[in-house]
């Protein structure tokens, strides 16, 4: 294990971005989301939560797949793919990190998301162990020890230091570059840390959430519950909680005249709690918000899983729980159908 | 690079015909004037006209046919109101194939077929049915039933009335739904028609066309002694990756573009009924 002072992180962040870009939590409009890191740039690894999570850096929330030329009758397809240069992403916290693996298994199933899997394959992935979770944060019930997340490389923070574990041959490699500024050290800080972590994490109020009623129960069961209904009935549709969500990936196809004789199409996150995510020109299969709220979490509880090995599409990263304008969630629906109801 | 299926290619539509009043046939063939892909009888293509966007729609060829590929299209929204305004020499993209085909292969073999359908539901039948013609011997008696609104609107009329009735041990009923004049045929729906024919229910059955059409058709068929295990429907929802990644077309654990279109009976009673 290695450790840097705090007041060296700069020398840290600026050594990295200097041979790959390194993107990392950045305060922007007092918010704290990936972005670019360049000297001077005010960084925010101390912020718990992201307001958007990290699958930005692999599936863009708006991205162009291909262009046309179209000149008369004819037409010339554009492959704008370029390699992607290797790039970092740095402080990736435990739960974002296991969403990867979500996302992994639909955008490199077969046919693999070329898209996707450029940038995946480029990124060196630096996970960041949480120290303090907060009352939102229930990963634990997903599997996920957010004080010990893998990645390329594990990072741990405390007041005085930051400590460096690699992880794999990636972050071997990123170590080297950057190894000058480290000292050895850091294991016994960082156990402690991790002690007092995991004591955090057990009496968080989420952490008791029971989700063997989803592994054990027939799906069509599940589907017609009566309380589908209520629990939907505050929804807006404004799918903030899908365009937070870490392992949320519906996306729609789009297209532009960018000029006379061209066209950019693209992909962008879409929700399926938009009406017209699934309207035709023929009707629409899900018409209620009741039925599009109730994809959402049968997707993530029921359909994934099934397809998945019992993997489920939601990581505990809490983020619903705090931005639904409405404070619906998955934790109100996890509980309302089947989890322990006493807390 | 390797090859992406978001990325389309490019195809020229060689001829356009009309065949009723909203629906017009486009055949399509690559640049180079070969088909553009292999696929199998009830499998889908994604269709755009750049700028105004991507639709899936099955492809209404059977693979047999070595030279092209035809899409019968139906004018009903804001993609197919361009696509029939198009004329031969246009290119177009095209992706695909996506999706399971009917078991032309597997359970069909060997079989009495029975092929059920209403309206534009005749396209991805089309297919199958001359895949079948293709190899008449590997399958057994053949029956066609087909309606429409009206006279005018039955699609491929001329091949149905001047190739398929003339096939052996291949029978043909079409039924419109009003009377009309120099029509001397069968009036009346598809579903009461389905009832009246005499149909051996060991037969398999496919059937296509609109929801309402395949709710009172199989009701029929069940009383007639079908089993739902024998019995195949495609199902059609919002699509635009057609691979099952963007989201669109999930219903249950299944994605009707890659674990459909095609699903048989007893298939689709296990998923919710969102489709």
């Amino acid at each position: 294990m290695l450790k840097i002072k705090v007041q060296d992180l700069n020398k840290l962040f600026d050594a990295i971005s200097e041979k790959e870009p390194l993107y990392m939590p950045l305060e922007k409009a007092g918010e704290a989301n990936y972005g670019l890191y360049k000297t001077g740039e005010k960084t925010a690894l101390d912020v718990l939560k992201t307001v958007k999570s990290a699958k930005d850096l692999f599936f863009p929330q708006s991205e162009t797949i291909v262009k046309f030329k179209t000149e008369g009758k004819n037409i010339t397809v554009e492959d704008i793919r370029e390699e992607v240069k290797p790039f970092v992403l740095f402080g990736v916290k435990a739960c974002d990190f296991k969403a990867f693996e979500v996302l992994d298994k639909v955008f490199l199933a077969d046919p693999v998301d070329t898209y996707y899997q450029a940038k995946r394959n480029a990124c060196t992935v630096v996970t960041f162990a949480c120290r303090r979770p907060e009352e939102s944060c229930f990963c634990k019930v997903f599997g996920i020890d957010a004080a010990n997340p893998v990645g390329d490389v594990t990072i741990w923070k405390d007041d005085e230091n930051l400590y460096w574990r690699e992880n794999t041959e990636k972050g071997s490699k990123l170590t080297e570059s950057v190894r000058y500024l480290f000292a050895e050290g850091g294991e016994k800080d960082v156990q402690n840390q991790q002690e007092e972590t995991r004591k955090i994490i057990e009496k968080l109020p989420f952490s008791s959430l029971d989700l063997s009623y989803f592994e054990n129960t027939e799906m069509m069961d599940i589907f017609n519950r009566p309380e589908w209904q209520k629990l939907s009935e505050a929804c807006l549709a404004c799918g903030t909680c899908t365009f937070v969500c870490p392992t949320c990936q519906c996306f729609d196809i789009r297209e532009f005249k960018a000029s006379n004789d061209q066209i950019i199409r693209y992909r962008c996150w879409d929700s399926c709690m938009y009406s017209d995510f699934t309207q035709m020109s023929h009707g629409n299969n899900r018409t209620t918000q009741m039925q599009r709220y109730r994809q959402r979490f049968m997707h993530k509880l029921v359909y994934y899983p099934e397809n998945n090995g019992g993997l489920f599409s939601c990581v505990g990263c809490g983020r619903c729980v705090n931005k639904c304008p409405q404070k619906l969630n998955i934790v109100k629906v996890v509980k309302t159908l089947g989890g322990k109801k006493d807390d | 690079m390797t090859d992406e299926v978001l990325i389309p290619k490019v195809g020229v539509v060689t001829d356009v015909r009309r065949d009723t009043p909203d629906v017009k046939t486009f055949r399509v063939v690559g640049t180079d004037g070969k088909k553009l892909f292999e696929h199998m009888p009830g499998q889908c293509a994604m269709v755009s006209i750049p700028g105004v966007g991507e639709s899936m729609f099955s492809i209404t060829s059977s693979p047999t046919n070595e030279d092209y590929m035809e899409f019968s299209i139906k004018k009903c929204g804001c993609v197919t109101e361009v696509i029939h305004s198009i004329e031969a020499g246009q290119q177009i993209t095209v992706r695909g194939p996506y999706g399971r085909n009917f078991p032309v292969e597997g359970a069909f073999k060997g079989k009495d077929l029975l092929f059920i359908a209403g309206g534009i539901g005749l396209a991805p039948l089309r297919s199958v049915i001359n895949y079948v013609r293709h190899f008449r011997k590997n399958y057994g008696k053949v029956i066609v039933v087909y309606g429409a609104r009206s006279a005018d609107d039955l699609v491929d009329i001329d091949e149905i009335k001047n190739e398929w009735s003339n096939e052996e041990n291949f029978e043909v009923y079409l039924t419109i739904d009003r009377p009309q004049e120099g029509w001397n045929g069968h009036v009346g729906f598809v579903p009461s028609y389905v009832k009246e024919i005499g149909l051996d229910p060991n037969m398999t059955a496919v059937l296509c066309g609109p929801p309402i059409m395949i709710k009172f058709t199989l009701q029929g068929l069940l009383e007639l002694g079908f089993n739902k295990t024998n019995v195949y429907t495609t199902l059609e929802l919002r699509m635009k990756c057609g691979v099952g990644k963007c989201g669109r077309c999930n219903v249950g654990s299944k994605y009707v573009c890659k674990d459909g279109p095609v699903f048989r009976m007893d298939e689709i009673d296990e998923l919710p009924d969102e489709y």
